[in-house]
């Protein structure tokens, strides 16, 4: 095994507020990395780090041991990252097969090839059935899921999922929890952020918990579930001392 | 054969056979005149309709394709016809700029830089007048004295650049700039290069807009600033072109450059004569209220909302469609 991804002292501060504040990690090939922390805490914003929505402050991030740091959206997507986004962006007035088809032609050119992958990755996400809908008439479990596969069509090596399994029903959320492992089977390597504790003890190899934009705590699922400052930062400081 | 290539040949053998039943001038005028209005309408919906980039300023390039072709004739003594090539060029070479210029900011920029753009270049021919001969204008002579040759280029052109927008919305760059449209931060995480398609998109429909402006020399073999960089007879039809027939669709800019055409030539005329001469004063007020009903009734154009213009016309029920 070695580090897919490192961030290195990872600043990004807007004005006055460091969003995050001298974050350190690192992702090894073939593993779910969880990111947690309560709302605000700075998860989103070390994923629109990573793949460069805005420049970082300070710090630096390596993929496959290079730097990418300041490399434009959307050569971070080209090198083999892909993204999902919390608040989902379907492209709205298009069908989901079209959807996927835009994606996949990041590595193919013809419109019957990118066609034919992307009908492979609605099958692996189980879409097949709504690929002639239009992207906005899906419900939020499908748009999740739209997210993942417009991702995965652009045939990634590493995936950043940004809270696929916020606001989606119990059954839903096996289905969710599936799918992500599916995809690890897959030879992805996975960063997720995620709130539901369910989700993301059960399916990551290791966690990463982080408040205030600073790391509170690193490890196995059990270690971080059993770090106090992770306590405290969730449930508050009676609970930590208790 | 689909149903609907079927009726795209008919069209197509209608069009064909029309100047030669119909013999009248004026009427093949007006089918010109919307053919080249099919070229810049279809122009501007890829930009505008297709890839969400919108243009208030279309004359700008249909004006220095126009020029173009004019300043061939009297700076350089050659003819006005390879304008039909080099105008789109140089229409594109200026797409090139403000795109360049404008394309790095999201936001109402680069429909304002457009909406600036036309008026610059309408003053810049109305003062340069060594090259452009100021409000003067540039005058030609016709190539062929009958309109046939004229018809029959038009109806290529269009149906020409029909079938290339057709193939472009078939291909990577269709589905990247509606990508665009529709989501750019999603578009950018997926890889697409959005600055660089929006200018793919850009260079494209100027070119087809400069080719009209250059037939338009040609063919009419006179222009002067006020007509071929006019914000209100070029920028705003193109837009009216495309909401009337329906934006963001193939041949929606093609039914809305027969619709304007024939709805500016009423009121041009008043309604052939018959009603008062004041009438053509209205057309501006006629085209607003035009706006203004496609805007509450067909949101999305006359193509667009087809099956909801089926469903009133003739009385179907939605279910049965």
């Amino acid at each position: 095994m070695s580090a897919l991804l490192e961030l290195k002292n990872l600043v990004k501060a807007f004005g006055g507020l460091k969003a995050v504040n001298n974050v350190t990690f690192h992702v090894e090939e073939g593993e779910i990395f969880g990111l947690i922390g309560p709302n605000g805490s700075g998860k989103t914003t070390i994923f629109n780090s990573i793949n460069n929505y805005f420049p970082i402050t300070s710090g630096d991030v390596l993929y496959k041991g290079k730097s990418i740091k300041g490399l434009k959206t959307h050569k971070v997507c080209h090198l083999g990252i892909g993204r999902t986004f919390q608040v989902v962006k379907p492209l709205a007035r298009m069908t989901v097969l079209e959807n996927v088809t835009a994606s996949a032609f990041c590595r193919v050119n013809t419109i019957g090839q990118a066609q034919k992958e992307a009908l492979e990755v609605l099958e692996f996400t189980n879409l097949t059935g709504e690929k002639d809908k239009l992207a906005k008439s899906l419900p939020i479990g499908g748009r999740k899921r739209l997210e993942i596969a417009r991702a995965l069509a652009t045939k990634p090596e590493f995936l950043l999922l940004d809270e696929t399994a916020a606001g989606l029903n119990p059954s839903e959320l096996d289905e969710a929890i599936e799918l992500v492992k599916k995809i690890r089977d897959n030879g992805i390597t996975i960063l997720i952020i995620e709130h539901i504790m369910k989700v993301i003890m059960t399916i990551s190899d290791r966690i990463h918990a982080i408040n205030f934009g600073q790391t509170i705590g690193a490890g196995t699922p059990e270690e971080v579930a059993n770090n106090e400052a992770v306590i405290k930062a969730y449930l508050g400081e009676e609970y930590a001392q208790s | 054969m689909t149903k609907r290539n079927l009726a795209l040949v008919i069209l197509g053998i209608v069009f064909l056979v029309f100047p030669l039943v119909v013999r009248s001038d004026y009427y093949q005028h007006l089918l010109i005149l919307a053919f080249i209005w099919v070229l810049i309408g279809s122009s501007w919906n890829l930009l505008a309709g297709y890839t969400g980039q919108v243009s208030f300023g279309h004359a700008m390039f249909f004006g220095v394709g126009a020029y173009t072709a004019g300043i061939f004739v009297t700076k350089l003594g050659i003819s006005a016809w390879w304008g039909m090539m080099f105008g789109g060029i140089v229409a594109m070479l200026i797409g090139l700029f403000v795109g360049w210029v404008c394309f790095r900011l999201r936001g109402p920029y680069f429909a304002l830089a457009t909406l600036a753009g036309g008026e610059i270049f309408r003053l810049i021919a109305t003062n340069w007048e060594s090259l452009t001969e100021g409000m003067v204008g540039i005058l030609i002579i016709q190539t062929f004295r009958s309109k046939l040759p004229y018809y029959y280029l038009a109806l290529l052109l269009a149906f020409a650049c029909v079938y290339v927008m057709h193939l472009i919305m078939k291909s990577k760059w269709g589905y990247y700039f509606v990508s665009i449209r529709e989501d750019q931060d999603a578009a950018e995480s997926l890889g697409i290069n959005t600055t660089l398609y929006k200018n793919v998109s850009l260079l494209a429909s100027s070119f087809f807009t400069g080719m009209a402006g250059a037939f338009y020399m040609n063919y009419m073999a006179f222009i002067d600033p006020e007509v071929v960089f006019s914000l209100h007879y070029i920028s705003i039809m193109a837009i009216l072109v495309g909401i009337v027939g329906g934006v963001g669709t193939i041949m929606g800019p093609a039914v809305g450059a027969f619709v304007m055409v024939g709805v500016q030539e009423t009121f041009r005329s008043a309604f052939f004569g018959l009603a008062p001469k004041w009438i053509s004063q209205g057309h501006a007020m006629a085209f607003g209220l035009l706006v203004v009903f496609a805007i509450m009734f067909l949101a999305n154009g006359i193509v667009g909302d087809w099956s909801k213009i089926k469903r009133y016309v003739f009385r179907i029920k939605p279910s049965t469609i």
